[in-house]
């Protein structure tokens, strides 16, 4: 398949692997900040490839993973509204909220819909016309836009039933926390390729110049993975602190002009917690005013109780890359892909889940 | 969950575009690409949505680059 095969080419990654040894002198702590990273890395073995003064580590990168426990149970209260149908991603149905999730709420009968693109749930309000839909809006800049999207045709087509639960999130503030709380060494980013699509170059300044610390812009495949580590080295061996694009065939240093308009017409910047990183300033989106009737939070009384996490989890810890789920007693003993106990398990894209599937002790 | 995937364009009607990756048919949106394709041009598809149009020179480059600083890095 063209644009992929060309990138898993095991010589071409065999060589950079070489090269990766050959420059990496002083012992580094990498962190990717992308689920798909981190699945891609567990996949391809990249791990055992890197010599011992090259450590991964992985960060808050899942959506579903960071989504608060507050923000899980105002999605399980939504769905339990008479006259509401719940879309939703796959991956949050299983998420554990304090009591329930979205998986036990539709079994026991609440009109929750898996869907593929916030489109989807835009034809789910258009056929259920007597129905409030609420799309849950969980994601990072890359998915933003597609609900943003969506938002602005709710409102041309006059779809007043067609409403939107923003827990939405942004990764450069978290970055930012990360490298401010300093409970764990970070010598460099792998920063997300598709998130950075979307945003472009200029929200990594900050972790630049403000931090010191190099970012290099990744694609997904095991050569680009490869070539973006050679990069960060380099950078880190040279005493060069910069972003560089990796990823140059899908990423433009300015993003994308036009789906970064339609995020800020549609959005506006607002404070969010994240599961493991609290509130961040800045960190999530909401609705701007024009926008507003189609916000779920002014439908519904959407207050809940503090969130009870799951007790012994360590899925906080994990997303701050500040343990690993071999840490965790639970993992593979009390919480399983079939079983989770924590978020990280249940993702597809979750760090437990990516060990629990590659990683062989 | 930004899992996104490079696939062909085969079909333009108004701002939907039909994709094909292998044998699997999608179809897209076209309200978000930066630069609007053509048939044959390739797509990162996102959730429904074409989110970049892939500069064919871009990805000939990254791949000649790789091969050139490896051969001076390896060589070295």
């Amino acid at each position: 398949m063209k644009y992929r095969d060309e990138y898993r080419d095991p010589e071409l990654a065999d060589r950079l692997i070489r090269a990766i040894r050959q420059r990496s002198r002083t012992p580094v702590r990498l962190m990717e900040v992308c689920g798909t990273h981190t699945v891609a890395i567990f996949r391809a073995g990249i791990k055992t490839l890197l010599p011992e003064t090259i450590t991964l580590i992985s960060g808050p990168g899942c959506p579903v993973c960071v989504t608060a426990q507050e923000d899980i149970d105002r999605a399980i209260a939504l769905c339990r509204e008479p006259g509401v149908t719940v879309a939703t991603f796959g991956d949050l149905m299983r998420v554990p909220g304090s009591e329930s999730s979205l998986h036990q709420e539709k079994a026991r009968g609440a009109d929750v819909r898996m869907v593929y693109a916030s489109l989807d749930a835009l034809d789910l309000a258009r056929r259920l016309p007597h129905r409030r839909v609420v799309m849950l809006g969980i994601g990072f800049e890359t998915t933003v836009p597609t609900i943003a999207a969506a938002v602005r045709q709710a409102k041309q087509e006059g779809l007043t039933n067609f409403l939107v639960l923003s827990a939405h999130k942004l990764l450069p503030p978290a970055m930012e926390v990360l490298l401010s709380a300093a409970e764990v060494r970070i010598d460099g980013f792998l920063c997300p390729g598709h998130v950075t699509t979307i945003i472009g170059t200029e929200p990594y300044q900050d972790v630049v110049k403000r931090h010191g610390k190099p970012c290099v812009v990744s694609g997904f495949e095991p050569v680009d993975i490869l070539q973006s580590i050679h990069m960060l080295i380099c950078q880190l061996e040279e005493g060069r602190r910069e972003v560089e694009i990796q990823y140059t065939r899908a990423v433009h240093p300015q993003g994308n002009p036009r789906a970064r308009a339609l995020m800020d017409e549609v959005f506006e910047p607002a404070d969010s917690a994240w599961r493991g990183l609290g509130k961040i300033p800045g960190s999530g989106l909401k609705l701007r005013p024009a926008y507003a009737a189609h916000g779920a939070e002014n439908h519904f009384a959407l207050t809940v109780p503090p969130g009870r996490e799951m007790p012994g989890c360590r899925c906080g810890e994990v997303l701050r890359g500040a343990c690993t789920p071999l840490d965790c007693p639970l993992f593979r003993q009390r919480c399983t892909p079939t079983q989770p106990y924590g978020p990280c398990m249940v993702s597809t894209e979750g760090t437990c889940a990516a060990y629990f599937k590659y990683h062989t002790a | 969950m930004c899992l996104a995937v490079p696939m062909e364009v085969v079909e333009i009607k108004g701002n939907m575009a039909t994709v094909q990756v292998g044998d699997v048919q999608r179809r897209a949106c076209l309200d978000l690409v930066d630069t609007f394709p053509d048939v044959g041009d390739y797509l990162i598809i996102h959730a429904g949505y074409a989110i970049h149009r892939i500069d064919p020179e871009e990805a000939r480059k990254t791949l000649e680059y790789f091969k050139e600083i490896l051969e001076y890095e390896v060589s070295g």
